[in-house]
């Protein structure tokens, strides 16, 4: 039981675990693409931070909107990326939701509510304010969310937007995703003041530090974070903790991490943790839950499968999309 | 009116009607800035006095000293479906912005392949004239110029600066608008243009027509280029002043084939003349017409300095009807 009442039903539960597990199977299948050579990209592994947006996304509606980062395909799929469109980006294919023209750090979803990921660190943060604005100048309890990573937490543009988002009042949620590294910094080192859950307080907006490989206490922050957006209470910054497994980028080996440290994140995977939660408190058997991963498998095989096969762009395509009105040859 | 009435309508008034114009047509317009809301005097040169006491504080809005976070508002309410216009109070504040500007608004559509789109105008400022220095009153249209898929806007006369910015509020893109100061308070046009006006963007307006010379100007010396177009005619050279209006995209029809006629090109601008507008200007000229031109192509432009302050500096720093007269003389002789 949280301490603020808000509990994940075992429903809810079971739908956590299905996004989480298909947020760590997607992350495992794309770097094993990369290594195969099928697929050239730039990639961010988002290993470890699973349940994060898996739970906050349990919490939100699809016209709720969603503002991202480059290493943000967790949050994507979390919201109900399609995993079609999804691969057929990363491949830079024409059947991309993008149509390939922006690739893994612009990936856009509208009809899902994922408006805007930006390769730009804390760039997230205003834009979701403006989301915000609108829904509520539509009069609509729409939120809007913001996901950044610790390193965003010191950027200007983070903190101007968390100063707007207390003097208007906008229903918006920031989740900083603290993984504790900042690229290859250690985010102690980067990092004044304790927390960054507290800097909240200094623009009068409720700020919460929760365990975000813990299920319940980050269902339990979303759920109360997104409460009170909708009720028009005004913002709140989650600061989720977690831990990445891998290096900064795809290619980067992490020598600075602290083999000890990374060993200990490992053994504490939040995945299988949860998986086993399911088990324990008797919401799911072991056939179902190998059921509901093998699904999962063949869903992405499906959807590397299409993404390979479909059409590359052409170079006349850059003449679209510029602007409105395409331009002259 | 009889014809020889003076002029009393200014830029500043044709920009007022049009922000109301344009939120009294569409809900969905929305305008945020400093100091813009009428408790805070409607602007510093009060360019939104009234929209806030007349359409409401939720839709214009006063914000915090904080450029990132005023083109990022913008931007989210944009692909929310509204229509911001959005002020950055003058031209060098855009450089805080310029992430939001150059990464984001300009380039959502594209990196989207269409998925969303930012129907955002940018309102800024600048202007020599009041000795504001090196951070107050830059021309930096080409950096923005040099960006694909945001377009830039300036004006020189009421009717312009009216129908500019109701087609910059209507189109679908990001549009910096950039205004200029000394021009706002003079009186160039007799009446307020009518709620229907529009000026497409894209398109160049021939001011003055000739036969000698092409002059292409925008905002504040497409003023000086005509007046030096007048005092050119009672030396004998027929200047054709043509006025950009739309900086970017620019429209090189209307310019080309005025050259094709002229064979003679000044371009002219405030802004430093290195790698400046006139820059691409003169090159796709001399790319297209090179062997129907009398002349090099010549610029005018800023000094390669930081604006100055002292008075006799800051004259120095950018061409003006006198320069633009003496530059022609010298050309066409």
């Amino acid at each position: 039981m949280s301490s603020n009442g808000y509990t994940p039903s075992a429903e809810t539960l079971i739908e956590i675990y299905r996004r989480a597990a298909l947020l760590k199977a997607n992350d495992e299948r794309v770097r094993k693409v990369i290594t195969s050579g099928k697929i050239a990209m730039v990639y961010y592994s988002y290993r470890g931070q699973e349940v994060i947006p898996s739970a906050f996304a349990a919490c939100l509606r699809d016209d709720d909107a969603l503002c991202t980062i480059y290493r943000g395909i967790h949050d994507m799929l979390a919201k109900g990326f399609p995993l079609k469109p999804l691969w057929a980006e990363l491949a830079g294919r024409t059947t991309g939701s993008c149509k390939g023209k922006g690739g893994p750090m612009h990936l856009t979803f509208p009809e899902k509510g994922i408006m805007v990921t930006t390769g730009i660190v804390g760039s997230s943060a205003p834009i979701a304010n403006g989301l915000a604005w609108a829904a509520r100048l539509d009069g609509s309890d729409r939120v809007a969310v913001a996901t950044f990573g610790d390193g965003a937490s010191n950027i200007g543009a983070v903190h101007e937007a968390m100063n707007l988002a207390s003097v208007w009042k906008l229903p918006v949620i920031f989740v900083c995703q603290n993984n504790l590294y900042a690229e290859h910094t250690a985010y102690k080192k980067l990092t004044g003041g304790e927390t960054i859950a507290s800097r909240a307080a200094g623009y009068g907006m409720a700020g919460v530090r929760v365990d975000g490989n813990d299920v319940d206490a980050m269902y339990a922050a979303s759920a109360e974070a997104v409460a009170r957006a909708r009720s028009g209470e005004g913002p709140t910054l989650i600061e989720a903790m977690t831990f990445r497994f891998h290096g900064h980028n795809f290619g980067d080996p992490g020598e600075y991490i602290p083999k000890e440290e990374l060993e200990r994140a490992i053994v504490a995977d939040p995945v299988p943790r949860l998986r086993q939660r399911l088990l324990d408190d008797g919401l799911m058997r072991e056939d179902q839950v190998a059921a509901m991963e093998a699904e999962i498998e063949d869903a992405i095989t499906e959807a590397v499968e299409y993404a390979i096969a479909s059409p590359w762009p052409v170079p006349d395509d850059l003449r679209f999309d510029v602007f409105a009105e395409e331009l002259a040859r | 009116m009889s014809a020889t009435a003076r002029p009393t309508v200014t830029i500043l008034a044709a920009l007022q009607k049009a922000l109301a114009d344009a939120c009294e047509a569409d809900e969905k317009v929305i305008v945020l800035g400093e100091d813009l809301a009428d408790p805070e005097g409607g602007g510093i040169v009060g360019v939104t006095r009234g929209l806030s006491s007349r359409f409401g504080d939720e839709r214009i809005r006063s914000t915090p000293i904080a450029e990132q976070a005023i083109i990022g508002a913008a931007i989210g309410a944009s692909l929310g479906g509204y229509k911001p216009v959005a002020e950055i109070m003058l031209m060098n504040f855009t450089t805080v912005a310029m992430d939001m500007i150059v990464n984001h608004a300009a380039k959502l559509r594209f990196m989207s392949g269409g998925q969303t789109h930012v129907p955002l105008v940018i309102r800024t400022m600048t202007g020599l004239g009041f000795g504001s220095g090196g951070q107050h009153c830059d021309y930096l249209e080409s950096w923005f110029a040099h960006v694909a898929g945001i377009k830039v806007v300036a004006a020189s006369t009421p009717e312009d600066a009216y129908g500019l910015m109701r087609s910059a509020i209507d189109d679908p893109d990001p549009v910096l608008f950039i205004e200029n100061l000394p021009t706002y308070f003079v009186p160039a046009a007799h009446a307020l243009p009518d709620s229907a006006h529009r000026v497409p963007l894209g398109k160049a307006a021939v001011q003055r027509e000739g036969s000698d010379i092409t002059i292409v100007a925008y905002a504040r010396m497409a003023n000086e280029a005509r007046a030096a177009a007048a005092q050119l005619a009672d030396a004998g050279v027929s200047a054709e002043v043509i006025d950009l209006r739309t900086i970017a995209p620019w429209d090189r029809e209307t310019v080309l084939a005025s050259v094709r006629k002229t064979g003679r090109l000044l371009v002219v601008h405030e802004a430093v003349r290195q790698h400046g507008i006139g820059a691409e200007i003169a090159a796709v000229v001399s790319e297209e017409l090179f062997g129907e031109l009398k002349m090099p192509v010549r610029r005018l432009g800023g000094v390669y300095a930081p604006v100055p302050y002292s008075k006799p500096l800051e004259n120095a720093f950018a061409p003006n009807a006198q320069r633009i007269f003496e530059t022609v003389i010298q050309s066409v002789n």
